[in-house]
């Protein structure tokens, strides 16, 4: 009995001391699960999820605090990647509207531009560059296409065009190959099935 | 040229006894190469306009060198190489640069890339060559020799330059720029050169016409590559189903093997199962070996290059000439004459269909390289470039409406099939789904879209389409990922640096006040002590502000009554004007005081 409740309290001190330890020399300073759903987040920093970036919001998902689906940029797939992450139901897109639309960027239409700075200072990710009463322009391959430089302008002059597709970003669609479709048909002529029949030996 | 018979027998009977590997897989297929290999190589008419894509090449496209307007000559260059991995473009024709612009390119995206438009003036002006060696078209007996040893005299360094400034690219359809392959092969130290000339898909001919016509050309070139790489070995790989172009290579390399024993150049005759000529495929045959999951041939030693290359190669280095012309086979049941033609880059296909005879009425679909694994071309307006190999034309009544795709009933018929014993069966799952983790863990980047699972699959899947899409969505997500962190890292930095102005700010604020509380108590301290010794000594510091304010109404007060005690005109007064002087002074000390409360 007494060595029964001594090896308990040996064991429990020793345990104790382990435990005690281990979580002042490990000590994780940010929760490692804000971290992982910071890396899946577009780091847009645009605002639309309603947090002050990406990493806010990251938190507040963190914490159970805001819903998976606020983020349009991310769109279906980041939903569907935080699901699987956290574990928790695939939701529909908050604003169906916003995630319709494909990648953009900002343009600053030159001529109309009076170098107020006010678009600087609203970016995010200091992807324009000028300096007061000179010209700015977008360095377009920084550009998230965020749109918050969008409001600040007082002339108006900053447009966001959709991202130019060219043959470094292009992707194979995805096949929808049946018979009454010929039109989505007419892209995979790869094997082409009559030529295939034909080079049948 | 000498034909030693007896030793080009010998090697007749070393190769049939040579043994063989075999890869995995594979399908039999019929050729169709008979419609376009027997004529002789044609020339195209040289085109009204040019049109010429500044990226022909994988890496980065060629940086323009010319503007609209500028006089070129034929061979000049147009864009230079903007990259360790690019490639050179020039001018396949003389005439005038009379714009620089997007324009529709064979890609199976039917998108716009950059070309050069030249209008050709229809004199074919060289620029000048500077060719390393000279090429002596006299008929010396000892020929051969004298160019074996000219080879000798270059250095390796010296022959990639020239390959580099020529714009070679691997002609068998990567498109990869040669010289930067030489350059890792010969820092990587490959030890065996494959030269792959087993041209495997059906109705494809154009390196077959090559080494049939032009076999001294194919020899010298890849006695060149040999050189640039200080390869041990070569091997040659060429399907069974050519015996004509195997037997011309022969005659020549009998000749140059005779003279010279370190020249050893060995040609073998695969059997003709397709996709014998996908590189993996081909080296697997030859030797055996297996290139590692995700490598390159460079990992087991061994370097492989395409017949066209080392003619383009042979150009560079005995003409001068850069690429920019190549034979383009125009096959197809709907195309009068099958033939091979040698075009100038940039020759719209439109103009070469038409000198080749194409039957408008018949045309169904204009395909660009094989049926296996090309692409229905987006416009015959495009032009010819370097990948440019075969221009398929199919004829309509062949086409029959393609069968629908039924579900999948797991035969594995698909994965019998496939040459780098994959299961396509399993990835077309995942990639259906969009699940590209499970894509990539069945080494989804190990699959070459040879098309042979498509080819067999029963439910007719387009297996190998899916593959190409779940390709280019991981790509995709990938680039997606790289710039997140790029902005992460920019917004990061950002937040960072506004965070130090903020405190810059307030450090600075902080410093100016003190500053200022310095000043006025290093002025107090003036004025204390200009004021001499009136107040007692007994109270030194002073600091604090309010003893400050305190000091300064006790000075107010003292120069009051020092103004009071020296007041003129104050002798002789009389009575009354002494009382009413009090009256105003006690006057004056109440409203003080009451002021002071």
């Amino acid at each position: 009995m007494l060595f029964g409740i001594l090896a308990f309290i040996a064991l429990a001190s020793v345990f104790g001391l382990v435990l005690g330890y281990a979580a002042i020399a490990f000590k994780v300073e940010s929760s490692p699960v804000v971290e992982q759903i910071d890396a899946l987040l577009p780091q847009t920093q645009c605002g639309q999820c309603s947090f002050a970036g990406c990493h806010p919001y990251a938190e507040a998902i963190a914490a159970g605090e805001a819903p998976i689906n606020l983020c349009p940029p991310g769109g279906e797939n980041l939903i569907q990647s935080l699901a699987d992450l956290l574990d928790v139901e695939v939701l529909p897109m908050d604003d169906e509207e916003d995630s319709l639309q494909g990648p953009t960027v900002a343009i600053i239409i030159e001529e109309t531009c009076i170098g107020c700075t006010l678009c600087i200072q609203a970016c995010p990710v200091d992807a324009i560059l000028g300096a007061a009463k000179q010209m700015h322009t977008v360095i377009e391959s920084e550009c998230t296409g965020c749109e918050l430089c969008v409001a600040p302008c007082p002339v108006d002059c900053i447009e966001m065009i959709p991202v130019k597709q060219t043959v470094k970003n292009w992707r194979w669609p995805e096949p929808q190959y049946n018979a009454n479709n010929k039109e989505a048909e007419s892209i995979f002529t790869t094997l082409d099935h009559v030529l295939a029949e034909n080079i049948r030996p | 040229m000498s034909q030693p018979l007896p030793a080009s027998i010998t090697r007749t009977i070393k190769d049939t006894l040579r043994h063989l590997w075999s890869f995995p897989g594979g399908i039999k297929l019929s050729g169709h190469k008979s419609l376009s290999n027997h004529q002789p190589i044609s020339t195209a008419k040289i085109a009204k306009q040019l049109i010429i894509p500044l990226s022909q090449h994988i890496g980065h496209a060629s940086e323009p060198i010319v503007k609209v307007g500028d006089k070129v000559l034929k061979g000049q260059i147009l864009g230079y190489a903007s990259g360790p991995v690019s490639a050179p473009v020039h001018a396949s024709g003389s005439g005038t640069v009379v714009a620089i612009e997007e324009h529709l390119i064979p890609h199976p995206s039917g998108l716009s890339a950059l070309c050069v438009f030249i209008d050709t003036d229809g004199y074919e002006q060289w620029i000048e060559c500077s060719p390393l060696i000279s090429d002596s078209s006299s008929t010396d007996d000892n020929q051969e020799a004298v160019t074996h040893r000219s080879i000798a005299t270059l250095s390796s360094h010296q022959i990639n330059q020239q390959i580099a400034n020529a714009g070679v690219v691997g002609l068998g359809g990567a498109l990869y720029p040669s010289a930067a392959k030489l350059n890792t092969a010969e820092k990587m130290h490959a030890d065996t050169l494959i030269i792959n000339a087993a041209e495997c898909e059906p109705y494809i001919t154009c390196d077959d016409v090559l080494m049939r016509q032009r076999p001294e050309e194919v020899i010298l070139g890849i006695l060149l590559l040999k050189k640039v790489i200080g390869a041990k070995k070569c091997l040659i790989g060429i399907e069974n189903n050519k015996p004509e172009a195997y037997q011309a290579l022969l005659n020549t390399i009998s000749g140059y093997n005779n003279s010279h024993t370190d020249a050893q150049i060995e040609i073998v005759q695969v059997p003709t199962l397709y996709p014998a000529g996908g590189e993996k495929q081909l080296i697997q045959v030859l030797t055996g070996r297996e290139v590692p999951s995700q490598g390159l041939p460079m990992d087991i030693g061994i370097i492989c290059h395409n017949v066209a290359t080392a003619a383009a190669v042979y150009h560079a280095v005995y003409r001068g000439e850069p690429l920019i012309s190549r034979i383009v086979t125009i096959t197809g049941s709907a195309i009068k004459q099958p033939q091979n033609m040698e075009v100038p880059l940039g020759t719209p296909i439109r103009d070469i269909l038409n000198q080749a005879g194409l039957d408008e009425n018949k045309v169904e679909k204009i395909i660009m390289g094989g049926p296996m694994m090309g692409f229905s071309l987006p416009s015959i307006d495009t032009p010819v470039t370097k990948a440019t190999n075969c221009i398929l034309v199919s004829e309509k009544s062949e086409l029959a409406t393609p069968p629908p795709a039924m579900p999948c009933i797991r035969c594995a018929r698909c994965s019998d099939s496939c040459p780098m014993s994959l299961l396509p069966q399993q990835m077309y799952w995942y990639a259906k789904a969009r699940d590209l983790e499970k894509v990539q863990d069945y080494n989804i980047f190990d699959c070459i879209e040879c098309g042979c699972c498509s080819y067999v699959c029963p439910s007719n899947i387009p297996l190998v389409q899916y593959f190409r899409y779940a390709k280019t969505e991981i790509w995709d997500d990938e680039r997606e990922r790289n710039k997140a962190n790029i902005a992460r890292d920019r917004h990061e930095f950002r937040k960072e640096r506004l965070e130090k102005a903020k405190q810059a700010k307030a450090e600075a604020a902080r410093l100016r006040k003190e500053k200022l509380a310095k000043k006025k108590a290093l002025d107090a301290e003036q004025a204390k002590e200009k004021e001499g010794l009136s107040q007692s000594n007994d109270n030194p510091a002073k600091s604090s502000s309010a003893d400050l304010i305190q000091e300064a109404i006790a000075r107010a007060k003292a120069k009051k009554a020092q103004q009071q005690s020296q007041k003129k005109n104050t002798d002789n007064l009389s009575e009354a004007q002494q009382k009413k002087i009090d009256e105003v002074n006690e006057r004056r000390r109440k409203k003080a005081d009451s002021e002071e409360i």
